[in-house]
């Protein structure tokens, strides 16, 4: 299948081991990966904050970037976030409509028909759950609230996860509890952001993971930026990270073993 | 209290409450819509009190486990969601023929009609009976409208007493506070707190006094069922009007419903006028959807349906007062519309992660949670940024855990996000805050990818302040609110687009 790559903005500028590891396992898996270099970000930020205005240009630019999906260019695309995925099926029509732009919510309605996440597009359309990947590691996984009710991928990642080779998966207790990211949320509230984080955290730690996998580079940002600062020893993990290595070829991304200054 | 003492004399007074670690109540403030702080300043109040967070946590999850077992056991629970959904769709198209219709049904039941357009017509006009039957109390049922239009403190100013029949609610008003849930008016409390409030506030508070919830209930019984034996009237709220044949309902728990809506003379009820449906084979869908959403019970304990009056049973003479404070303007809009599908159960308090931490007296509001977010703002029409309840909108992480929750399916998050819009836009045009800079500043970078990958690419300056460890711990406002507790990765070496390209030519 040939398949275009949204990338996101914070997994393309804060974030590249989440694409990086996505390219790597769907080309392992025989499938040809495009980089459509237009493309900068979904637009969620800005609706969530309440600037529709400023999410149009952002919408806009989207829309003109993965329309040739719509030609038949790309069987699909693919998204390493959940979050983006909902936002890109839920809030770019809305912001469209609520603008008058019809023709532009049309299109990018269209172009969500053809938008996958990660493990939807494994498991939904490419027909895997088992991904030949090895990884000899304790692991625990939070599904994110957009993942889990906007996306609505369901059980695809643990399915996805339980078919790893080697991997000692553990659950997450309350794992449908938000974790208090929500975007500007945790800046605006961040008292109330900070304290849901710290219940999310407690039981990450009493799963004894050593890594916390999720499929949303944002959430992963937040809860593996309060587990650093209490020191915690967990690592946090995107679950094309964790699905791209095999036994006989291990993946490392390059971003997250670089150094500084380079 | 004094072991000698006990079966003797009345429960000790503990005399300084706040040394019991209880936070001294709310006082009934002037607007029960608006009242305190901004959210986020409210907010770090409640959670810096952990008591408070204990008490909330254990409730909340508790009854949100309690529903989930009783949703679970229901093979068509999505139905019933999407059936009560469409019939509210209904009843808000059609309101104000089923008003008129439910006002003539009422009215040829023998009930009186009043309209009142706000809280001060709706508090004349219950006030004005009350002086005409000469009374200086009244027995109350819990009822969420009264307290949207402050009437108890409406009456005590002149003179009358409501009391609060509802085992929670009479804690809240002993306790001189504000309810914090509007199912569970004292889920901020716990048992030992009931019991020094009781010990303290309830006159004929039993010695014997221990913190056994069987024990507490007993003696609020015993307390309340004077009053019901007194009271010449009796004040409710309704869950649901049923237009076709002018009936009201209560649903509740305790019994102390039956007692006000049976025993007195005379019965005011005050209704707001999103609270109906059309036929009585409708109140069907709601009768199985409201006591699994709000407390988790396959049926509430008792379930009082009246119309109109019926002579030598129960009250002689019913009053209706039709509530609108707010609401036909709220109707007039897109996202006020289905607000008002609301039909109060709860459900998304119980579930919202937010409301957990903070609890109810945050959102400044007698409307709080989820739902408080949107139709408090509505009700209030507060889109101005120095009106407090314009950061309600923003007082969630759209987590979408009350949209799942909820039984009408009131899409929650959408209209957050769509108010989030109203605000910013009534905003705009003024002096620019931290907020408007910031997202005028990135639309444009976002909007192309040629100018996100120079973004991208400068943003590796962060990796000096990162230091040799990789991790920034420590920046001033307004990044701090982000780095006091979370550290931020420095970024990558190398942007993916820069990866990208490398990767191709290698290829
Ligand atoms: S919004 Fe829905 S869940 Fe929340 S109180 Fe109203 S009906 Fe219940």
């Amino acid at each position: 299948m040939k398949i275009a790559l949204f990338a996101t903005c914070i997994g393309d500028a804060q974030f590249p081991q989440a694409p990086q590891a996505t390219v790597h396992l769907l080309e392992r898996l025989g499938h040809e990966v495009v980089f459509p270099q237009s493309q900068a970000c979904c637009g969620q930020m800005h609706v969530n904050t309440g600037y529709f205005k400023e999410a149009l240009p952002i919408i806009e630019n989207h829309v003109r970037t993965f329309e040739p999906v719509l030609d038949g260019e790309w069987d699909a695309i693919v998204v390493p976030s959940g979050s983006c995925t909902g936002s890109i099926r839920h809030q770019q029509k809305l912001v469209a409509d609520d603008a008058g732009r019809t023709e532009l919510g049309k299109k990018a309605q269209a172009i969500a028909g053809k938008t996958y996440e990660l493990s939807e597009l494994l498991v939904d359309v490419l027909g895997l759950e088992d991904v030949g990947a090895y990884f000899p590691h304790r692991v625990t996984y939070h599904p994110t609230c957009h993942s889990m009710r906007v996306a609505k991928v369901g059980d695809k990642p643990y399915r996805l996860l339980q078919n790893v080779e080697g991997i000692d998966f553990v659950p997450l207790p309350e794992e449908k509890s938000c974790c208090g990211f929500g975007g500007t949320f945790a800046m605006k509230n961040s008292g109330t952001s900070t304290a849901m984080l710290a219940d999310k955290m407690t039981n990450i730690a009493s799963t004894k993971a050593e890594i916390l996998c999720a499929g949303d580079y944002s959430c992963l940002m937040h809860i593996g930026g309060g587990l650093s600062r209490i020191r915690a020893g967990i690592r946090v993990m995107h679950l094309a990270e964790i699905l791209a290595g095999t036994k006989d070829e291990p993946w490392v991304s390059p971003s997250t073993n670089t150094t500084l200054g380079v | 209290m004094c072991p000698s003492c006990a079966g003797h004399h009345k429960a000790q007074p503990v005399e300084d409450t706040t040394e019991l670690g209880w936070t001294p109540g709310v006082p009934e403030p002037e607007d029960p819509l608006r009242w305190g702080d901004k959210f986020p300043k409210g907010a770090a109040e409640n959670l810096r009190n952990t008591q408070l967070r204990r008490n909330l946590r254990y409730a909340t999850h508790k009854i949100r486990d309690k529903r989930n077992d009783r949703v679970a056991e229901m093979p068509d629970w999505e139905e019933l969601r999407d059936a009560a959904s469409a019939i509210k769709h209904q009843t808000m198209s059609n309101l104000p023929e089923l008003l008129e219709e439910m006002e003539r049904n009422v009215q040829a039941r023998g009930g009186i009609v009043h309209w009142a357009r706000d809280a001060k017509e709706a508090n004349e006009i219950i006030h004005q009976i009350l002086v005409e039957k000469q009374v200086d109390e009244v027995v109350k049922v819990k009822s969420m409208v009264t307290q949207e239009i402050g009437m108890n403190k409406y009456l005590a100013d002149r003179g009358i007493k409501a009391w609060e029949t509802d085992l929670a609610e009479m804690i809240v008003q002993l306790s001189e506070d504000m309810p914090s849930h509007i199912v569970v008016p004292a889920i901020h409390r716990n048992r030992a707190e009931i019991r020094a409030i009781f010990a303290n506030r309830m006159d004929d508070a039993p010695a014997d006094l221990s913190t056994d919830p069987r024990t507490l209930a007993m003696a609020a019984r015993a307390h309340l069922r004077k009053k019901f034996l007194s009271a010449k009237v009796a004040i409710s709220g309704s869950n649901m009007m049923i237009a076709e044949s002018g009936t009201l309902t209560v649903f509740e728990s305790e019994g102390n419903g039956r007692m006000c809506l049976t025993l007195p003379e005379t019965l005011i009820s005050v209704v707001g006028i999103e609270k109906m449906v059309p036929t009585f084979k409708d109140a069907e869908v709601f009768a199985q959807l409201l006591p699994r959403s709000a407390t988790g019970e396959r049926m509430n304990p008792y379930t009082t349906f009246w119309t109109g009056v019926t002579e030598g049973d129960g009250p002689q003479e019913f009053h209706l007062v039709l509530l609108d404070n707010g609401r036909s303007k709220a109707l007039a809009d897109e996202i006020g519309r289905e607000a008002l599908h609301c039909i109060r159960c709860g459900a998304c308090m119980n579930v919202c992660p937010v409301y957990e931490h903070v609890g109810g007296h945050a959102y400044g509001s007698v409307y709080p949670g989820p739902i408080g977010a949107i139709l408090t703002p509505q009700l209030t029409d507060s889109m101005d940024r120095h009106d407090p309840n314009s950061a309600l909108p923003f007082a969630s992480s759209l987590c979408g855990a009350c949209y799942e929750a909820c039984p009408v399916k009131i899409d929650i998050p959408t209209n957050l996000v769509r108010l989030r819009q109203r605000v910013t836009d009534a905003n705009r045009g003024g002096i620019p805050d931290m907020w408007d800079v910031a997202m005028a500043a990135t639309s444009p970078v976002m909007a192309s990818g040629k100018a996100f990958d120079a973004a991208g690419r400068a943003a590796k300056l962060g990796r000096i302040v990162a230091g040799k460890k990789q991790r920034i711990g420590a920046l001033p406002y307004p990044a701090s609110m982000w780095t006091g507790a979370r550290d931020i990765p420095a970024p990558p070496a190398q942007n993916f687009r820069q990866w990208w390209k490398k990767h191709e030519e290698e290829k």
